[in-house]
């Protein structure tokens, strides 16, 4: 189907429909209940979903197909993202254009930066295109300030020039569209106790979603995508062989750095500004957690680690200590304040140190991340059902 | 004139701080072939270390002063640190005043241990893991270690003085025969110049001159015949990762009363001490050292109006654009042995 072997097909159709019914999944909770705060079926995050779970797609092609350990492709992002907000200034503020502009963008940054970048391995790769990153974002701080509006970022205003619309009315403000649709409209479905939010920005990150899913499945299941994983498990031998692996690298830096600018254009559709700190080598880092996290070279497992780094990032990060004594408020006094103070570090302000942990323990334990785990268990139960009916049929003495 | 000599002054002090993390990460890397992303967040402690220290000497408790009255004229409470009835006033106060350089024995054995658990808890596991792997899991530990710091000490900057023998600046105009006040130079920052050299000096007399530092030496060569010699190699190895630790941590230490300390201080020079380390040569001892001091001198040329003025921004990028330039045209770096690391 499409392509597909059955087993991917299945794949891809579950994360269509687990996009299209995020807004029921993510709100498990009815508004008023204690544990509202765990919700997070609201546009901003969904769409931070989607957008992020685009962006670890398009590094795991690079890092999971062929090992190479990008530090800086938030660089990418950030040039999408600057690309795309020119588009809506200069031409109309349909997103159409920013988003391929964005992706033309980054793609030909990235194929300038991996052009360099790819003429060494390793850790070497890794400072090389640091040092890129670090470069555009401090240009875009200081120097660029004409072209990216300096520490104070660009907007939508309102008397840009938008040659294709039409004049704004007065009062009018300029919103991010598609044909009209507005990507700040949403409608509310309120069932008994149950908010339900459907945003029509997120629904279309959703689509870019699922392409970019659907694509970087063709990618992995393509011959190119077996050359990749052979630079990656071999790539002396693969030169032996008498191919040229640069080519298929750089190849794959590109089109990672295109979802990347992908991304970038997608953020800049759904929040209409960007600044530099974008681009800032945290951003990167954040990107490879994500990827590790769900697991490197697995087709649905950067999607999983986006999911779970933004979770935590918007649900852990709210948790602060008067919350902490409501959950806690039936332990005995002296009890309650020691469980407090046992996790009051990990929530709250210090979530950080919780993804620290947890990113720690899934590199030790877990090399291959969440996907890994979820197969260990997997096999587990297997292995234990094939021992019983192994037992059953040795006959006894 | 001038102009040269206090742009050279200014890159030292940052130069020193490079040069002494790059040598600490060539050490690891050298011996245990360890690329490790958390050296920042040791860097970072030091300079904890520093605080940490200042705060238990000015550690205090309210005393009514008789003979001063506040202006209800009620007698004045006053607050005096548990030092004084320790040591006496005068000590007491002698001892606040040069916390940070105290701090420098409190910081060697707290970072030797530090280096030494955490190569023994968790760096062992990964040398046969792949570089990826190391440069992940550190990374993660720095994110860690970033975060309890922050958690115990906020995130803003803590201001930690220098004694105040050393709070003036040294006007070099004049010591060098020109003009009076031409160029002014903290002296702190001179301070911490030598500081750093004494440092680099021993431990390459260490690695030079002592047994342990030859065997070390020998182990960097080729680790597998000394360990075939019945030397257990493994423990002199996670030693220099407790004294590599200590570099960097007393780097941290001094560096306080020039930066305040904030938590993600160590992040911050560890993205341009990987540069240093690879434009010096991966493994080299030597070209950490040197390539730290030339990008920190480098780094304050680029900053002098008339070379802005050429280049706009140009201070912001040059040691990422030598980095760029060192890696594709040499790629072992302006030290670096062949074939180490050079794939």
């Amino acid at each position: 189907m499409l392509g597909m072997t059955r087993k991917d097909a299945m794949m891809l159709a579950i994360v269509a429909i687990v996009a299209l019914l995020a807004p029921f999944i993510l709100n498990p909770f009815p508004v008023d209940s204690g544990f509202a705060q765990f919700n997070a079926g609201y546009p901003d995050l969904m769409q931070r979903f989607a957008i992020f779970g685009i962006f670890a797609i398009g590094f795991n092609i690079l890092f999971g197909l062929t090992g190479y350990l990008s530090f800086g492709h938030a660089a990418f992002l950030g040039v999408g993202s600057y690309a795309a907000i020119w588009m809506m200034k200069l031409l109309t503020t349909n997103i159409l254009p920013g988003m391929v502009m964005g992706i033309i963008v980054a793609g030909l940054f990235a194929l300038v930066v991996g052009f360099i970048s790819l003429r060494r391995s390793g850790i070497y790769f890794a400072i090389l295109t640091l040092a890129f990153a670090q470069m555009s974002y401090a240009l875009a701080y200081s120097v660029l300030t004409p072209i990216t509006g300096g520490e104070t970022g660009l907007q939508l205003k309102l008397n840009d020039a938008r040659v294709l619309d039409a004049p704004l009315a007065p009062g009018e403000r300029a919103d991010a569209n598609l044909f009209g649709i507005d990507m700040t409209s949403s409608y509310d479905l309120i069932v008994g106790g149950w908010q339900f939010t459907f945003n029509a920005g997120y629904y279309i990150a959703a689509v870019v979603l699922v392409l970019a899913f659907y694509l970087s499945i063709r990618i992995f299941r393509s011959p190119f995508g077996m050359m990749l994983r052979a630079i990656k498990s071999n790539n002396t031998r693969m030169t032996y062989t008498g191919l040229n692996a640069r080519p298929y690298a750089l190849a794959a830096f590109v089109i990672s750095g295109m979802y990347a600018g992908l991304a970038g254009g997608l953020m800049v559709a759904m929040d209409t500004q960007v600044g530099p700190e974008r681009m800032f080598w945290t951003a990167s880092g954040e990107v490879v957690l994500m990827t590790i996290l769900g697991g490197a070279g697995t087709l649905i497992g950067p999607v999983l680690g986006a999911g779970l780094i933004k979770y935590m990032e918007n649900i852990i990060s709210k948790i602060n200590s008067s919350i902490l004594h409501e959950w806690f408020y039936w332990m005995p006094d002296g009890l309650e304040d020691f469980v407090i103070t046992l996790i009051y570090p990990f929530v709250g302000k210090g979530w950080h140190l919780t993804l620290g942990i947890v990113f720690m323990l899934v590199v030790i334990f877990l090399p291959g991340g969440l996907v890994e785990g979820g197969q260990r268990i997997k096999r587990l139960f297997e292995s234990k059902k094939a021992r019983k009916t192994s037992d059953q049929t040795t006959p006894a003495e | 004139m001038d102009a040269i000599i206090l742009q050279i002054l200014n890159g030292l002090d940052k130069g020193s701080a490079y040069a002494l993390i790059a040598l600490g990460l060539t050490l690891i890397f050298g011996t245990l072939g360890v690329v490790n992303f958390a050296h920042g967040a040791l860097f970072m402690i030091g300079a904890f270390c520093a605080v940490t220290i200042s705060r238990i000497l000015t550690f205090s408790h309210e005393v009514v002063d008789e003979t001063r009255t506040d202006f209800l004229g009620n007698p004045m409470k006053v607050d005096v640190p548990y030092i004084h009835s320790i040591v006496g006033q005068n000590a007491g106060d002698f001892m606040i005043d040069w916390a940070v350089p105290l701090s420098i024995l409190f910081a060697i054995p707290v970072m030797i241990g530090i280096g030494v658990i955490m190569e023994r808890g968790l760096i062992k596991h990964f040398y046969k893991r792949p570089h990826a792997d190391q440069i992940l899991v550190t990374f993660g530990l720095a994110i860690v270690l970033q975060e309890i710091i922050k958690f115990y000490y906020g995130a803003n900057p803590i201001p930690t003085p220098a004694p105040s023998a050393f709070r003036g600046s040294f006007d070099f105009g004049a010591f060098l025969g020109m003009d009076a006040n031409s160029i002014i130079y903290p002296y702190w920052r001179l301070v911490y110049f030598a500081f750093s050299l004494v440092i680099i000096g021993a431990v390459f007399a260490f690695l030079r001159f002592t047994t342990f530092g030859m065997v070390v030496r020998a182990g960097m060569a080729d680790r597998e015949t000394v360990g075939l010699l019945g030397i257990n190699i493994d423990k002199r190895f996670t030693i220099m990762f407790g004294i590599a630790a200590a570099v960097a941590g007393l780097a941290g230490v001094m560096y306080a009363p020039i930066n305040s300390p904030n938590y993600h201080m160590g992040m911050d020079f560890l993205v341009l001490s990987f540069v240093v380390v690879v434009v010096g040569g991966m493994g080299s001892l030597p070209g950490a050292v040197l390539a730290g001091f030339l990008l920190g001198i480098l780094e304050s040329f680029a900053s002098m109006s008339e070379v802005l003025e050429l280049l706009p921004g140009i201070n912001q990028i040059v040691i990422y654009l030598v980095a760029i330039i060192i890696l594709l045209t040499r790629p072992r770096g302006l030290m670096g042995r062949k074939g180490v690391m050079e794939d």
